[in-house]
């Protein structure tokens, strides 16, 4: 197909016009895009956490865990999302469950890791001031694994703003619709403004996350920067 | 559409010797797979292998690998496919561009990491048998950085293939086409089987460049090597 070059100079890769026309379609797919992400992070971090507080005290659950993890980390999301939809079919769950998959590898592996770097002296001085094993995690080794976990819930949010897209295959995939839109229509804008969308909310996720990094284990920002 | 009858349209479909044989059928799509993953980290590690030894010589380079991880990790896959597509048009060399981009920074960042990590001792006693730096480089540095880059190499490996799967997606082909085919026209049982072939294909490439590379690997070398290889970055989700 050969296009006079007139048409070709209106297809730019970034538009006002576009943006100003689709401004209703563009704030409610960054809403499912955000809401999804949230979602997703917040339901891996759940089940996250008892997985990699129980893998601390099993030494052998740990090395099963993070064996499983590097290797279910290789599946490609487009084949996740085809394995999933026999069994939940096409939509808002498949592509949350997908989510949730890859965000608790991330999740499990950082926890773990922050979990076990904690000092065994000031988990020994814990135990000596007649701290019991609850009171020990909450206190004690929770905060001092708060940067580590920080850092984990900071990646898995980063990767799974960037992972939503490939939900349109399935059907729901935020920003992605867009994405896909602009490519089957041929219009440079809309992929283009979706992608700066997107890069946008991964960004602000990870300030805000650093902030409430900050926030919370105020001791770590030497360590951290 | 239940799971279970999934599973047997799955089984059926892998069994049929015509899916595989016809044309256009899975073992076409193998090979362009392959084909599209070989070109794209050969693209890659000419681009990242020469600069991170550049950036590990100029010792400054943290900054640049780190910022080129964070930047390709929040940058969604898809996105710089329908990119380089409306770009450049259909077919597989947008989706080799595409995904070589997110195979550099593994590359970079382990070759960069392995010549940051090489004992400056051993390094001290070939310059002081008068070795030119081309010389330190390519028998001292690179040798004992190998291990890691090794790991980089393999972990870019199996991100690309996962990642090509989406190469169905703006006309690429690959083995990912059974997979969209699949959920497109509601046949599951195909969407299955083709997951089921490109989880394999990526397990068994991993597996395989894994062996591949502790033969490879100099005995006296071989348990730093597995201690070091722990150490590589892990493997990205496919996009």
């Amino acid at each position: 197909m050969i296009l006079p070059a007139s048409v070709a100079v209106e297809n730019p890769w970034l538009s006002w016009g576009y943006v100003e026309s689709n401004w209703d379609d563009l704030a409610r797919l960054t809403g499912q895009h955000v809401s999804l992400t949230v979602q997703a992070v917040l339901i891996a971090l759940a089940i996250a956490l008892p997985l990699a507080l129980l893998a601390r005290a099993r030494p052998a659950v740990a090395g099963a865990l993070l064996g499983t993890s590097a290797v279910l980390y290789t599946v490609p999301s487009l084949a996740l999302f085809g394995l999933l939809a026999p069994f939940t079919g096409i939509g808002r769950t498949t592509v949350l469950i997908g989510l949730v998959a890859y965000a608790m590898l991330v999740l499990v592996r950082n926890i773990l890791v922050g979990l076990q770097g904690v000092p065994h002296d000031v988990v020994d001085a814990a135990r000596g001031m007649g701290y019991s094993g609850g009171r020990r995690l909450l206190a004690v080794e929770l905060p001092l694994a708060l940067p580590a976990i920080i850092t984990g819930v900071r990646l898995a949010t980063v990767t799974t703003v960037a992972l939503v897209t490939v939900g349109v295959v399935v059907g729901y995939g935020g920003l992605g619709q867009l994405m896909f839109r602009g490519f089957s229509s041929s219009y440079r804008a809309e992929i283009m403004t979706a992608t700066l969308l997107c890069l946008a909310i991964a960004l602000v996720a990870d300030v805000v996350l650093l902030a409430l990094g900050r926030a919370l284990a105020p001791w770590s920002r030497r360590r951290v920067a | 559409m239940s799971g279970a009858s999934a599973l047997g349209d799955a089984v059926r479909y892998l069994n049929d010797p015509l899916s595989w044989t016809q044309r256009g059928g899975i073992l076409d799509l193998l090979g362009d797979h392959l084909w599209m993953t070989l070109v794209a980290v050969a693209l890659a590690a000419v681009i990242a292998l020469p600069l991170g030894v550049l950036l590990a010589r100029l010792r400054r380079g943290s900054a640049v690998v780190v910022t080129a991880a964070n930047l390709t990790r929040a940058l969604p896959t898809l996105a710089l496919l329908y990119i380089f597509t409306a770009a450049i048009g259909f077919g597989q060399r947008p989706t080799i561009l595409a995904v070589a981009i997110f195979a550099v920074p593994p590359i970079l960042s382990n070759t960069f990491t392995g010549l940051q990590e090489v004992d400056p001792a051993a390094r001290d006693a070939g310059r002081g048998m008068g070795m030119s730096r081309g010389r330190l480089l390519t028998s001292v540095e690179l040798p004992l950085a190998l291990p890691l880059i090794g790991a980089g190499l393999r972990t870019a490996v199996v991100q690309v293939i996962a990642t090509v799967s989406l190469a169905s997606l703006v006309g690429g082909g690959g083995l990912g086409l059974i997979i969209s085919n699949g959920i497109f026209t509601q046949r599951f049982g195909q969407a299955m089987a083709g997951a089921l072939l490109v989880v394999v294909l990526a397990l068994g490439v991993e597996a395989l460049l894994a062996v591949g590379q502790r033969i490879l690997t100099p005995a006296p070398m071989r348990v730093a090597g597995r201690r070091r290889g722990a150490r590589r970055s892990g493997a990205r989700a496919g996009g």
